[in-house]
């Protein structure tokens, strides 16, 4: 049995304070749990399209222009909330807030591409066994961004309200970590729905 | 040091300071101005929005000892119709109902609730903190388990439960040959409550990483805390898999999807990949806290500390890990190439290595101390009796051509059943015995304890064993009744007579709890002189657990100066510590050597739990009811509680800190 912990002597920050709030760390192990939700999602998707035994996907391959402009726009929105936190990080309280409106119009741009590329499709998600996928897949997901702009709201409230500073901004944290995990998710969909039909047809 | 009294703070709290070291002596008025901070308002108030660790855990327990006397009648009522050949006191359909939600009761509503409710009373105990890491989240996982579990039985009274079997395999479970409610009350009972483990589970992982007192590094937690970590760690990748194959199975049935359905190209064998990638560990999830249990128990009584602590530690993780590589064990006679079934039927032989590894520490922890022969004893060594039996028909089933012979026969109920009573079963209700004095402040008879001990021992291996002889006479599973030529009538009576004895074992269990609760005779802080943390505290423990968050410098605490061979010392520290009480406040320390890092801010009690846990499973009784209205505003009423839930506040350091009079910010400082 090695040493006892010495007495403190030293300050201890008080309260919810960046990865040693509580917070910090149950979002991980949330993002744990989630990414193995989609983790099971993809390997249900590529599982059914090895045993489908027809050519796959049936509709044809999927147009890659705009998804793969959507995707951009996903990163990007990443991109400008990280960018956001940055600025708080240093004080900028207010010239973050336009880092998290840009975060937020991004998202949404995403949510209306993504809902018009639902509607150009000609199938949906009874008419075959590819339709269940693609839309219970995407839909996933789109759910998870959905809920990201949520949380992306609420977080900007709570910045115009002048609720955080570059010492508290625990909320900022936590909540920006999940919209990243939401957007570097999206990837992993992306290359399985759109890119690896084109490696299969070779 | 005497604690001096904390300014009165109307400005904002700093947002960091010197934790202050003191005394709190039993009595004191600042004691009682510790039990002000932390007590739960009286009444209904206090009822709905309690957080702390110890309620909850006590009605896990409560709630899950429910659901195992109901899931009890149930088999009782199976293994009367079983109980000779031709019997007609159950329908067919009556039959499948009552083994399903029998198997649905035990697995899903019994077997890990039960060991919630322990880790969440001991883990904060066990780890010297004075609660867990999310106390909310806590009251959240408990709300939820209740509803999910009423949610399942929604449908029983209408005589339209699941039937389809507790893994509810497709086709039989799909759109075209269940057309009623039954299975749709399942799989979204399933999904809903696998909200509920997941955020438990998270709760006990942070918790173990941030809330330990300090000096309690990381080789010096007890076993029961590595077998709930493992557990939970395990919960976070399996629980996403059978939620989402329910979910799926609910959009083939009610919307018109085709995962799982033949005729457009869908998967029956799907279903079975993602529920068995989430059920054998599940499995291990219902043990492995079980089996920590006893490891941290049992020494208790051996008058000595565990044999190979490090071994068991590591075998409980072991466990774990090839517990992810053995799911297709069940479905070997499926007709998966022959390779798969090479290594998955290695793998599940490889798996009883770690499990000896336990075995045999138990064993010696036995030989080697000077057992006590109390009724607690007495279940944990009946456990080591049954894990092996259980354990060595297992290894039996493991054996791809073996496997083929005894698959969906009673053989495999033969197994299951030692393998979940024996190592779940067992162990809960002896660490019953073995805790009910620091839940209760009470002994429990000693002598109703051996009754129950022996009278649920001889039941249980008189119902049970004869279930591996009907298997190997090729009894199938499932069947709701059997001819009389097939010479299964003997076994099978015994066995129904046996699952009563062990009915009546349970029964004066029960009674004892009953008359103990009341009439017990008073246990002091520390009645077995147990070693651990738990231990230090008075029975019951006050609100707020440690008066002053102790310093512990061994894995046994109280018994520092006694174990033979090691050096004498005695420096845990456990009358003078951290004080903080300025507010719910504990000590937050570094994840492996527990270094104090952080003075963490405890939440009040608070509604919100129990709003969103009511407001989410209403969404899914909407969602059962296809009132897709209804469904939506229960979805914002859940997203409105959880935005108040997480609108930052400053009595928690989550906001900024104005001096000077505080701003009436919203929410900011409301209780």
């Amino acid at each position: 049995m090695s040493e006892t912990a010495r007495v403190v002597s030293q300050p201890l920050p008080v309260g919810s304070v960046g990865k040693l709030s509580g917070g910090w760390w149950g979002m991980i192990a949330l993002i744990v749990t989630e990414a193995s939700l989609f983790g099971y999602l993809l390997f249900t998707y590529f599982y059914l399209a090895a045993q489908s035994g027809q050519d796959w996907p049936p509709t044809g391959l999927p147009g890659l222009l705009i998804p793969g402009i959507n995707t951009i726009i996903l990163l990007a929105s990443s991109a400008a909330f990280w960018a956001g936190e940055r600025r708080i990080q240093q004080g900028g309280t207010r010239s973050s807030i336009f880092g998290f409106i840009a975060a937020i119009a991004l998202g949404s741009a995403f949510v209306a591409i993504q809902l018009l590329e639902w509607k150009n499709k000609t199938f949906s998600i009874n008419s075959d066994l590819y339709g269940s996928l693609y839309f219970t897949i995407t839909g996933f997901h789109l759910c998870h961004v959905i809920i990201g702009l949520g949380v992306l709201l609420l977080l900007l409230a709570w910045t115009m309200m002048g609720y955080f500073d570059h010492k508290r901004h625990v909320a900022i944290t936590i909540g920006g970590v999940y919209w990243h995990f939401v957007d570097v998710v999206w990837l992993f969909v992306f290359s399985a729905l759109y890119l690896s039909p084109y490696l299969q047809r070779g | 040091m005497a604690a001096t009294d904390a300014p009165q703070y109307r400005i904002d709290p700093p947002l960091e300071r010197i934790p202050e070291m003191g005394r709190i002596p039993a009595g004191s008025a600042i004691e009682a101005r510790l039990e002000k901070i932390w007590e739960t308002a009286p009444g209904w108030r206090g009822w709905l929005s309690t957080v702390d660790h110890k309620t909850i855990g006590v009605r896990y327990l409560v709630t899950a000892f429910l659901f195992l006397v109901i899931g009890g009648i149930e088999a009782l009522f199976l293994r009367i119709q079983l109980a000779g050949p031709d019997m007609a006191f159950l329908t067919p359909e009556q039959y499948n109902q009552l083994f399903t939600m029998h198997g649905v009761t035990m697995i899903f509503l019994y077997a890990l609730p039960v060991l919630s409710g322990f880790s969440n009373y001991l883990w904060p105990l066990l780890l010297g903190s004075r609660d867990m890491a999310f106390p909310r989240l806590n009251a959240l996982s408990y709300w939820i388990f209740l509803f999910a579990g009423l949610f399942m039985y929604i449908s029983f009274p209408l005589g339209q439960a699941p039937n389809a079997g507790w893994f509810n395999y497709v086709p039989f479970s799909g759109p075209i040959y269940n057309t009623g409610p039954n299975i749709d009350v399942f799989a979204l009972g399933m999904v809903l409550l696998g909200i509920s483990t997941t955020v438990g589970s998270i709760n006990f992982v942070v918790t173990l990483f941030r809330m330990r007192a300090p000096g309690m590094t990381i080789n010096r937690v007890p076993i029961l805390v590595w077998g709930t970590l493992t557990a939970s760690v395990a919960n976070l990748f399996a629980i996403p898999a059978v939620s989402l194959a329910f979910f799926l199975l609910w959009l083939d049935r009610q919307i018109g999807a085709h995962f799982f359905d033949v005729a457009n190209n869908g998967q029956p064998l799907l279903w079975q990949h993602l529920f068995w990638i989430f059920g054998h560990p599940w499995v291990y999830v219902v043990v492995l806290p079980a089996m920590g249990i006893v490891s941290d128990a049992l020494p208790t009584f051996c008058r000595r500390p565990l044999v190979g602590y490090t071994a068991v530690a590591l075998a409980t993780m072991a466990t774990m890990l090839l517990g992810f590589g053995v799911w297709v064990h069940h479905m070997f006679a499926t007709g998966l190439p022959t390779v798969a079934l090479s290594i998955f039927g290695a793998a599940s032989m490889v798996i009883s290595i770690p499990s000896a590894v336990a075995v045999f520490a138990w064993i010696a922890t036995i030989w080697l101390g000077k057992p006590v022969f109390k009724t607690p004893f007495l279940f944990f060594a009946g456990f080591v009796a049954l894990f092996i039996i259980g354990g060595m028909s297992g290894v039996m089933t493991a054996a791809v051509p073996l496997d083929w012979q005894l698959n969906e026969t009673y053989f495999i109920v033969a197994h299951l059943h030692y393998v979940l009573l024996g190592i779940n079963v067992f162990p809960v209700v002896g660490a019953i015995y073995y805790w009910f004095p620091k839940f209760t402040g009470r002994m429990m008879s000693e002598k109703l304890g051996k009754w129950s001990f022996w009278t649920m021992f001889i039941g249980f291996n008189a119902g049970f064993f004869p279930m591996h002889i009907a298997g190997l006479l090729g009894m199938p599973r499932r069947i709701y009744t059997y001819p009389s030529r097939m010479g299964w009538d003997e076994v099978n009576l015994i066995t129904t007579v046996g699952s009563f004895i062990f009915a009546v074992g349970v029964l004066i269990f029960l009674v004892n709890v009953v008359l103990s609760v009341k009439r017990g005779a008073r246990a002091g802080a520390n009645p077995w002189d147990a070693p651990t943390l738990e231990w230090a505290v008075s029975s019951p423990p006050p609100a707020y657990n440690f008066a002053t968050i102790p310093t512990i410098a061994s894995r046994h605490p109280l018994w520092e100066g006694r174990i033979e061979g090691e050096e004498e010392h005695s420096r845990t520290k456990l009358e003078e510590g951290y004080l903080l009480m300025r507010g719910r406040e504990t000590l937050g320390t570094s994840p492996i050597d527990a270094k104090p890092v952080v003075i963490l801010k405890m939440p009040e009690d608070s509604y919100t739990p129990f709003l969103v846990g009511l407001f989410v499973s209403l969404l899914f009784v909407g969602l059962l009811l296809h009132s897709w209205t209804f469904t939506a505003l229960m979805a914002a009423l859940s997203c409105a509680a959880l935005s108040s839930w997480m609108w930052p506040r400053r009595k928690l350091g989550q906001r900024t800190t104005r001096h000077g009079p505080a701003s009436a910010g919203r929410g900011g400082e409301g209780p």
